[in-house]
């Protein structure tokens, strides 16, 4: 288990060093010099030109300036904004925000998803099951602008139930209607999957049996067939965490959450070119670090797959 | 001052909310009664350390605005002033005495004096490298200001507690309105230990001050009013809250909701709708911007001779910008009749000579791009380029359609991906096309826009235009002691420049803005601004 944690880990590094190089020259790979971006038309002088180049290494070749780059986060320090903020402070500030609002978007998703898929699979062609399939497939294809923007009119200025942005200090009250938006299409997954699952293994020998050896639904259901149709479930659920934060830059945007997506959001309006790489970096390191999470909660579920030395 | 572009998400996000913003409540209640409400404000994170001399962006400057009280300030239709001066008189025009009204103090206790405005501004000029506002001081022609920096490089001195002198390299008339602008604050004697510290959180004299903790960065700022401040810009509300906003879309939905109370702009994809949204709290007003675009005289065919000034006035006359405003923009800005706004004291494109090159005339481009065929016949691709990040699109492909159409040539927009790549080429001279240009004035004069774009070897005369002519003109009409005066030799410079067209005027710039059902008084400036200190808000 430790090793294979390790083992993990390791794997990480390459994946770290690939990311990161292939973002970096990326947004540096944008003609122009970014620092004139800060002086609008006007034509700075270029003295102070020459100084900011310097305070952000753009003066170095691509890859002293990366290695800069990696020697200051290997330390620790993500850099600073154009603005002259700190990326550390501003991760600190916008990640527990952000790390609300996923919690928040993962509980509705599995509670809503996981309910009403069982629910589905369990009664197979009932107009209940119709009616999941088909509200699935509408939230499946609609993108989540459209559906962000659609509940923001709808629910928040419409209705008035919900404040149409995130007041001071991201409230829960206020995180839940994005937090809907931002869960709606892995939820509408989370549906499919969990209905084929308790579909395939209620057929299954084992639960036959469980049957046969007079244990009641309410046993059956919870520790036999939920418990075994949620492995793919949390297949899901790591490769969905990315997309969460991925999503969130357009769900926050709309709702104005301060959380990273925000903070990347309003970064590329700016062309905020350390800001951006740092964020992505981090985001990169959060993503390999959950998915590794991920991977050890099989064990959990199901021990055929329980990493024994 | 420059604008951040918030630029659109995607193409999708703008048809979607625009098929949504159609309706909304719009009864008009407003404030009455006492008004002791906080103003909550749509803003942006500013992207300096908020520190006069070195904030040249709009974010960090509407707190300053707020929290500091300059020499003079700017009513709404762009006439100034006194604010913390009690007098700015001079014989000359060269040597200015500045005396200050008795008994002023910052939020923090602390006197204003002569010498909280003198340290303030020589600690500007002294490191000419690091701060984003030098090129001002440069601007005004201070004595001794030079890009040279070090200490008391500025002549200024002070007599006594409430009196300093300022001396200028030559005579400007115009003097006192500039000293409106925010890099000309006073500062206290704690900026000068810390100023890094000071930057995160700033002490002024202004009517408001920021609350104690008030900076929630990447969130909010708050202001609460500055009962020490005795001047005439009194704040008639329990105070400003600054809010965040990552797009314009989200404050224009909190807008519709009265969450937030005054948004600077109306997103893109309201424009058609807000009027229906707001009602009569939807407001349109031109303000003190200029767009145009730009050839300079490097440019093949468009060079400083016979053959480039008929070709500049042939793609001149060959511009439909009625059209183009109309259509483009929903009749939102208005075509350009001269080289400065409509806002700003001294318009009157009507008496200049030679004005008439900017209406469209098909039939006189064609016959003046033809006399510049015969001196040299015209090759290649007529292009303009643009920075494709902030919404430019629509209206370079009108006005290069215009000229294609009119003129008969191949004429395109030429697209940059990013604003930095196009000024990089535009600040190098190695552009090789027409470029979109665009001034938003600094302070309401019109020396501002002919003095920093026109004259010879001035910061943004992108065009590398230079006429002694027109620099002369400009420079008797900055030494001139009136208005009038001032404005007949601005005028006639105009005149120049009309001959020469270093740029083609396009149209003026409009603010296109609202405000929430709680509040009253809401007036924006002549610069775009709300003047937040007289909003009234019922608690």
């Amino acid at each position: 288990m430790f090793w294979y944690i390790v083992r993990r880990i390791l794997q990480g590094i390459p994946v770290f060093f690939g990311s990161t190089l292939i973002i970096f020259a990326m947004v540096f790979a944008m003609p122009g010099n970014p620092v004139l971006r800060m002086f609008g038309e006007r034509t700075p002088n270029p003295a102070q030109v020459a100084a900011l180049e310097a305070m952000y290494h753009l003066d170095q070749p691509f890859f002293v300036r990366y290695f800069l780059y990696l020697g200051d986060v290997v330390q620790g320090n993500l850099g600073y904004t154009f603005a002259g903020q700190s990326v550390n402070e501003i991760l600190a500030r916008t990640f527990p925000t952000t790390l609300r609002l996923a919690l928040l978007a993962v509980i509705i998703q599995l509670g809503i998803g996981v309910t009403v898929g069982l629910i589905s699979g369990l009664r197979k062609g009932s107009v209940f099951d119709g009616t999941a399939l088909v509200i699935s497939l509408l939230l499946i294809s609609m993108p989540v602008f459209v559906l962000g923007f659609v509940m923001q009119w709808f629910f928040g200025i419409q209705l008035g139930i919900f404040r149409p942005t995130v007041g001071a200090g991201a409230p829960w009250a206020d995180l839940i209607l994005p937090a809907i938006v931002l869960a709606a299409l892995n939820m509408a997954y989370v549906i499919r999957l969990t209905r084929a699952s308790v579909l395939e293994t209620a057929q299954q020998d084992f639960v036959r049996m469980a049957y046969g050896k007079g244990l009641t639904r309410r046993r059956v259901i919870p520790v036999h067939i939920l418990r075994n149709s949620l492995i793919p479930v949390t297949t899901n659920l790591a490769a969905d965490f990315g997309i969460l934060i991925v999503g969130a830059t357009v769900t926050e945007g709309i709702f104005n959450v301060p959380g990273v997506g925000n903070e990347l959001f309003k970064a590329i309006n700016r062309h905020d070119t350390p800001e951006i790489v740092s964020i992505v970096t981090i985001l990169v390191i959060v993503y390999v670090l959950v998915n590794l999470f991920i991977d050890l909660l099989y064990g959990v579920l199901d021990p055929r797959i329980r990493y024994v030395k | 001052m420059r604008i951040p572009r918030i630029a659109a998400l995607v193409a999708g996000v703008a048809a979607a909310s625009l098929a949504l913003a159609g309706c909304a409540s719009s009864d008009n209640g407003g404030g009455g009664g006492s008004s002791s409400g906080v103003v909550n404000v749509a803003w942006g994170e500013p992207e300096n350390p908020l520190i006069p001399a070195n904030t040249n962006e709009v974010n960090g400057g509407q707190i300053l605005t707020n929290i500091f009280a300059g020499l003079v300030y700017y009513k709404a239709d762009g006439s100034w002033d006194y604010d913390a001066a009690e007098s700015i008189e001079s014989d000359d025009y060269k040597t200015w005495t500045i005396k200050l009204k008795p008994g002023q103090t910052f939020s923090d206790g602390t006197p204003v004096t002569s010498d909280s405005f003198v340290k303030a501004w020589q600690w500007a000029a002294a490191d000419p490298e690091l701060l984003n506002q030098w090129w001002f001081i440069d601007a005004i022609a201070f004595e001794g200001g030079t890009y040279d920096g070090g200490e008391n490089t500025l002549a200024l001195n002070v007599v006594d507690d409430t009196t300093f002198t300022v001396e200028l390299a030559a005579p400007r008339a115009d003097f006192p309105v500039a000293l409106g602008y925010s890099v000309f604050v006073p500062l206290p004697e704690s900026f000068f230990d810390d100023p890094d510290a000071f930057g995160d959180n700033p002490v002024g004299n202004g009517p408001y001050k920021i609350a104690e903790d008030g900076w929630v960065h990447g969130e909010s700022l708050k202001l609460v009013p500055n009962e020490s401040y005795n001047g005439p810009r009194k704040a008639e509300n329990g105070g400003l809250n600054f809010v965040v906003y990552a797009s314009q879309d989200a404050a224009y939905a909190d807008l519709l909701s009265d969450n937030v109370d005054v948004i600077d702009t109306v997103p893109v994809s309201a424009l058609a709708t807000f009027k229906d949204d707001l009602g009569d709290r939807a407001v349109e007003q031109a303000t003190a911007v200029f767009q145009s675009f730009t050839m300079n005289y490097n440019l093949a065919h468009f060079g400083d001779d016979e053959e480039g000034q008929l070709r500049r006035a042939a793609i001149s006359h060959a511009i439909n910008r009625q059209e183009i405003t109309d259509v483009i923009f929903n009749g939102t800005r208005t075509p350009a009749e001269d080289f400065t706004s409509p806002v700003i004291a001294g318009f009157d494109p009507a008496s200049i000579e030679g004005s008439d090159v900017l209406k469209y005339d098909p039939d006189l481009a064609v016959d003046l791009w033809n006399q510049a065929n015969a001196i040299s016949p015209w090759d290649g691709q007529f292009q303009i380029a643009y920075n494709a990040d902030g919404g430019h699109q629509e209206w370079v492909d009108a006005t290069a359609n215009s000229i294609k159409n009119t003129l008969g040539i191949d004429a395109v927009g030429l697209p940059y991906p990013d604003f930095a790549g196009l000024r990089t080429e535009v600040n190098d001279r190695t552009i090789k096309s027409a470029f979109r240009t665009g001034w938003q004035f600094d302070f309401p004069s019109q020396a501002n826009i002919l003095g920093a774009l026109y004259v010879t070897g001035s910061g943004s005369n992108d065009a590398d235009y230079s006429n002694p002519e027109f620099d002369d003109l400009f420079r008797q009409g900055l030494a001139s002691p009136t208005l009038e005066e001032q404005n007949e030799y601005f005028n006639q410079a105009q005149g120049v420049l009309f001959k020469d067209l270093p740029a083609i005027p396009l149209w003026y710039g409009a603010v296109t803005t609202g405000y929430s059902t709680l509040v009253d008084n809401v007036e924006f400036g002549w610069d775009s601004w709300p003047i937040l200190y007289q909003i009234t808000k019922a608690e």
